[in-house]
């Protein structure tokens, strides 16, 4: 049995708007093994993002509450001089936009050298080019002694990728967080990074935080997700189970609007409306609620609760069990489910 | 880096022939020449006119400008009615004078426009920066020449803490302490003057360019690398921040030896800008046709270190 890297109690993490505190991230209770990959999916705005800064630490004027708990220490509020112990070295992050993580005027060794600096102080000069090199070579660049003095805006985005996995991969931690690391990226591109990330995290052992829309990007990489919707988490799940046996009706919306490339479906399906922004949550009830209106109020559960449906699956609310796509009528519905 | 600099010297050489010519032009467009009024009027009309011919006067035009550019290039642009004597004798002292208040202006400048601005940035909508914010909006609203009057007229004359006017106290022996104590002391309140208004562009410029750079994605990058606050202002927002500022440079030096002349007048400091007024009011005309020519060339000068400037702090401008 793997070891427990990451548990999350209760995380709730709140940004002030006027007078009053919002919370982006509410009660959220997750954890993450050793060599595990835990997908966190959603749309934006639901809160995925806010989630992973959390653990990071960096949000700067929240109010988080709950327990992060890293290798059985809470790291939450940790004041930022103990954090930035952490950060970069035990935990790290890959940023979404590779053109515009990287500081445009210092050079790629520069920007690798300054994660080796801040944590491998008996590091000589020499010792952290010579290291930055090998990085870049791990990760694949062609001619790394080359790039090693180049500037960023002289390298393509999957090169700037490349760099950005070479920087939090430097000082081999235990925990990486990808923000939506193939977002900006090629399609072709984004499959090379993907394999590379797998690749890397096997090698070094650590556990994955992997926020994404990407519900492709998801299959291909994870090992167990959660989605999440307006802050919560509607339905947590290993991969199989969640594309096989989707339950929540958001996960079963989100999956029915990525299109098929069968074309069985001749439409999309679309998820009426959208997140609504932090200061309008709904805090009661169903937080889907509003989303699937032709559902009868009665299915909402009034305090939703996760409910453990088979092992390791957990969905939000009851109302899972009542819903059907309003394209399909209400007889067919209860089929559909089966058949899945 | 080299092939740039070179590339950019060569983009200077148009622009100064433009200039030279602009200026010529200029100068010969202007009533009169060297012989009207300097002569006994008595003198026959004959005898002007064989002096004209002697002197090149009634060449056409290219020859004349030949022969001006030909003198300028060594360093003659011929002789000041007033002062009786070569301009470049006269320039010289003033060049001199004008080149320190400058360079005391600039220091003053950035020494107290670089912290305010990155004060102002770091902690901004704080008290603090309300409070430079502030000061910035009276200095783009209040002129420099009304405000050197005021410096002169409080600390000049009512506190009298400075000299009011000269660039050196009389009968010291140039070169001793006394001498050099007593230039820096004139220098001080026109060049506190000048600075404490001319700051306020670099002041705001800096502020925008810390709050727009500390939302950057790449300083989200420097935070979750671990690197301490002090680190990711000094490595990563400042060095962003102060390319405006950089490229700025250049002018900001052209500005203040072309700008500083209301207030030399003021202080009455012998500096060019004093000169330029008194030889126009005077049509000493060899005199205003040698300086409209400095402060092209540094204007252009200008420009062509403001643009070295950038290349060296920006790697993104350079050319390849």
């Amino acid at each position: 049995m793997s070891k427990t890297l990451l548990e999350i109690k209760n995380l709730t993490t709140s940004f002030r708007i006027g007078e009053e505190y919002y919370a982006a991230v509410d009660d959220v209770s997750l954890n993450l093994q050793e060599n595990e990959v835990l997908a966190i999916v959603g749309e934006s705005g639901s809160g995925k993002s806010a989630t992973a800064f959390s653990l990071m630490g960096l949000h700067n004027r929240a109010k988080i509450e709950g327990e992060i708990l890293f290798k059985g220490r809470d790291i939450a509020n940790l004041p930022t001089s103990k954090m930035n112990k952490i950060r970069g070295n035990e935990i790290s992050m890959i940023f979404q936009d590779p053109l515009t993580a990287l500081n445009p005027l210092m050079e790629i060794g520069k920007q690798i050298g300054e994660v080796l600096l801040l944590h491998k102080k008996d590091m000589s000069k020499q010792e952290r080019r010579d290291y930055s090199i090998e990085l870049l070579e791990r990760v694949g660049l062609p001619r790394p002694e080359r790039v090693v003095d180049q500037f960023p805006h002289e390298l393509s985005g999957g090169m700037r990728q490349r760099v950005i996995i070479a920087i939090a991969i430097a000082n081999k931690p235990e925990l990486l967080i990808a923000d939506e690391p193939t977002t900006a990226l090629d399609v072709t591109i984004q499959a090379q990074i993907l394999d590379l990330m797998r690749e890397l995290k096997d090698d070094l052992n650590s556990g994955v935080i992997l926020i994404t829309h990407d519900l492709g990007v998801v299959a291909e990489m994870a090992d167990r997700v959660a989605v999440m919707y307006a802050g919560q988490i509607v339905e947590i799940a290993d991969v199989e189970s969640l594309f096989v046996n989707p339950q929540h009706p958001y996960t079963r919306s989100l999956l029915s609007s990525v299109p098929a490339t069968d074309f069985a479906q001749d439409r999309l399906h679309v998820i009426q409306g959208i997140v609504p922004s932090l200061k309008n949550l709904p805090r009661e009830g169903c937080r889907f609620k509003e989303r699937i209106p032709w559902i009868e109020d009665t299915a909402h559960e009034e305090d939703p609760q996760l409910h453990e449906i088979s092992e390791n699956h957990y969905v939000r609310c009851t109302c899972y069990q009542h819903f059907y796509f309003p394209e399909e009528s209400k007889e067919e519905q209860t089929n559909g489910v089966t058949e899945s | 880096m080299w092939k740039f600099i070179v590339r950019r010297l060569i983009i200077t050489m148009p622009q100064l022939i433009v200039l030279s010519l602009v200026v010529f032009i200029l100068a010969s467009m202007m009533p009169g020449d060297a012989l009207t009024g300097q002569i006994d009027p008595n003198i026959s009309p004959e005898a002007i006119e064989q002096q004209r011919e002697r002197l090149g006067l009634n060449n056409p035009w290219y020859i004349q400008y030949g022969d001006w550019v030909t003198g300028v290039a060594q360093g003659d642009f011929g002789q000041s009615y007033r002062f009786k004597m070569p301009v470049t004798d006269l320039m010289w002292d003033r060049m001199v004078n004008t080149f320190w208040l400058s360079l005391i202006s600039v220091f003053f400048i950035y020494a107290l426009g670089i912290p305010m601005g990155i004060i102002s940035g770091r902690w901004n909508d704080k008290l603090i920066d309300q409070l430079i914010t502030g000061y910035t909006y009276l200095g783009f609203a209040t002129p420099l020449f009304i405000f050197a009057l005021v410096t002169l007229w409080v600390f000049g004359f009512q506190f009298g803490w400075f000299p009011t006017g000269g660039s050196v106290a009389s009968g010291l022996e140039p070169g001793s302490i006394e001498y050099i104590l007593s230039k820096i002391h004139h220098l001080l309140l026109p060049g506190l003057s000048i600075a404490l208004i001319g700051l306020v562009g670099t002041v705001q410029y800096l502020r925008s360019e810390i709050v727009d750079t500390k939302q950057k994605d790449f300083i989200i990058t420097a935070r979750a690398k671990g690197a301490p606050e002090q680190r990711i202002y000094n490595r990563h927002i400042f060095r962003n921040s102060v390319l405006p500022i950089a490229a700025f440079f250049g002018y900001e030096i052209t500005m203040l030896i072309t700008g500083s002349i209301f207030v030399e007048q003021i202080y009455s400091y012998p500096g060019m800008g004093a000169l330029f007024i008194e030889s126009i009011l005077l049509r000493d005309y060899a005199v205003v046709t040698a300086l409209v020519l400095l402060f092209g060339l540094a204007a252009i000068l200008g420009a062509l270190l403001s643009d070295i400037i950038l290349s060296i702090v920006d790697p993104r401008i350079r050319i390849k």
